[in-house]
């Protein structure tokens, strides 16, 4: 049990262990109370995400749904504490973010952003090979990796040497995904990752990603606006709205909830939905 | 006699002082692209330093050169020969364009880039040398660019305090009245500065990431 004593700032919460807790059926992320200012900790700032409690099971997609500014992205951002959170703690694979280096945190998990993020300079294969590189993996394992993953996400091998700026937005958004998965992650961050492509692109990755996950059983945190994207993608739906979790739902739940809010989604995206 | 014949005739000379002027232009613009480099790095990680750093440069820039020229006469070793006296004085007038290109260049570099970087597990350090600088290289370079092609005109005023270099022939022109001699230094100088603006904007151009 990787349980580790809770050395930080008196009072704060600490988490419940059960007897026959194993590391396997522990949620693979955890938020306890968590909230998110800007400009730190106190009442000052503006709040942008108000005491969040949520779990991600080990294995399923995530979906973060909701509009803009409804603090989806920080959320996500916290798990690879690109953010500190004002209050609360977030836990991946059983330990608090502000407890693991976050440099090694940061590498086990994948992250896929909309603008895609690939380094103009670099090759794909580059890009690819970005973390195995850092991690300090021979050049020879690296470059099979680069090929695997290339084959993995439906690109063409020939596409190593190109440079980013020289690939469609479908096939960047393929690499982006390769890159975070080089280095085999147990978790995916992916933020909005299909939203800047035309929407037959979108539906081949969507289906891609689908086919992907089947076999690759990673713990997935996506982040979404659009809620055909999220019924269809998603093992729960987490429904945000102004910085605070309205409701956790699985799709089927969603199509059929009383909630308010969730009802609004299916009236805006009626017509789409009913296929 | 034409400018071009006076040339011809004092080639030795000619020679000598643009030889002059680029160890002037040359070792300042070295200097200042290695302070300055840094520095703007410096400012891009404490912000708080920003101010204070880029205001400095900014009030050397606003101080007339033959002014500065005079204020380091008196300092102990760089006062007591002239080209240290100039090459110091060239320093700091490049020092602006290259801190303030290296911050604005890494501060440009797309922030999606640098957040997926970190988000990836970059270290502070790898995402400096293997991100920001080479994205902003092309930035970093026009600001080379612009300090030279400042310091090879400045450098010519040098001549007022001794240091040589081919603003002899412009104030030696002056004082005679003759023209020939004036363009004898100018003509060079000028050159020498198309050249460096030429090269390094070639420079800067194959850099940039397109």
């Amino acid at each position: 049990m990787d349980v580790r004593p809770n050395i930080g700032t008196p009072g704060r919460r600490r988490y419940k262990v059960q007897m026959n807790d194993s590391p396997d059926n522990r949620p693979a992320i955890e938020f306890h109370h968590v909230s998110y200012r800007v400009n730190g900790d106190g009442n000052a700032g503006r709040e942008l995400l108000h005491d969040l409690n949520l779990e991600v099971q080990s294995g399923e997609t995530l979906i973060l749904l909701g509009r803009s500014g409804s603090g989806k992205t920080t959320t996500l951002k916290l798990i690879n504490h690109l953010l500190t959170p004002s209050s609360g703690e977030i836990l991946v694979e059983a330990r608090s973010t502000s407890e693991w280096d976050v440099i090694r945190l940061r590498r086990r998990i994948g992250y896929v952003i909309q603008e895609v993020g690939l380094l103009p300079h670099f090759t794909v294969e580059r890009n690819i090979g970005l973390v195995p590189k850092i991690e300090n993996w021979p050049a020879d394992r690296i470059q099979a990796r680069v090929l695997e993953l290339l084959q993995l996400v439906g690109l063409d091998a020939e596409i190593a040497s190109r440079y980013p700026r020289e690939l469609s937005g479908g096939q960047r958004q393929r690499v982006g995904v390769a890159r975070a998965l080089a280095a085999d992650p147990p978790i995916l961050l992916m933020d909005e990752p299909f939203g800047a492509l035309d929407l037959i692109t979108r539906a081949e990755l969507q289906h891609e990603f689908l086919e992907l996950q089947k076999s690759l059983r990673k713990t997935v945190v996506f982040v979404t606006h659009d809620l055909r994207e999220a019924l269809l993608l998603g093992t729960r739906i987490a429904l945000m709205e102004a910085g605070r979790l309205v409701t956790v739902h699985t799709p089927e739940e969603f199509l059929n909830s009383a909630e308010p809010l969730a009802a609004a989604y299916r009236e805006a995206f009626g017509t789409a939905l009913k296929i | 006699m034409n400018v071009w014949q006076f040339m011809l005739q004092n080639h030795a000379e000619v020679l000598e002082l643009t030889v002059e002027h680029l160890k002037l232009v040359g070792i300042s613009t070295l200097l200042a692209v290695l302070v300055g480099i840094p520095l703007g790095i410096l400012i891009t990680r404490w912000p708080s330093l920003n101010k204070p750093v880029l205001g400095g440069a900014n009030i050397i820039q606003t101080i007339p050169s033959l002014a500065l020229f005079g204020f380091l006469l008196p300092a102990p070793w760089i006062g007591a020969r002239a080209d240290r006296l100039a090459i110091l004085a060239l320093t700091l007038y490049a020092l602006l364009p290259l801190i303030r290109n290296t911050y604005a260049g890494i501060q440009g570099v797309d922030r999606a880039i640098v957040e997926a970087g970190r988000g990836m597990g970059m270290t502070d350090r790898q995402l400096l040398f293997q991100v920001e600088l080479p994205v902003a290289l092309g930035v970093i370079i026009a600001g080379v660019r612009v300090a030279t092609v400042i310091s090879v005109g400045l450098a010519t005023i040098a001549a007022a305090i001794g240091a040589g270099g081919l603003g002899e022939y412009i104030f030696r022109g002056l004082a005679m009245v003759n023209n020939q001699v004036i363009l004898a230094g100018a003509i060079p100088a000028a050159a020498m500065a198309l050249l460096a603006d030429v090269s390094l904007g070639w420079l800067e151009k194959r850099l940039s990431p397109r």
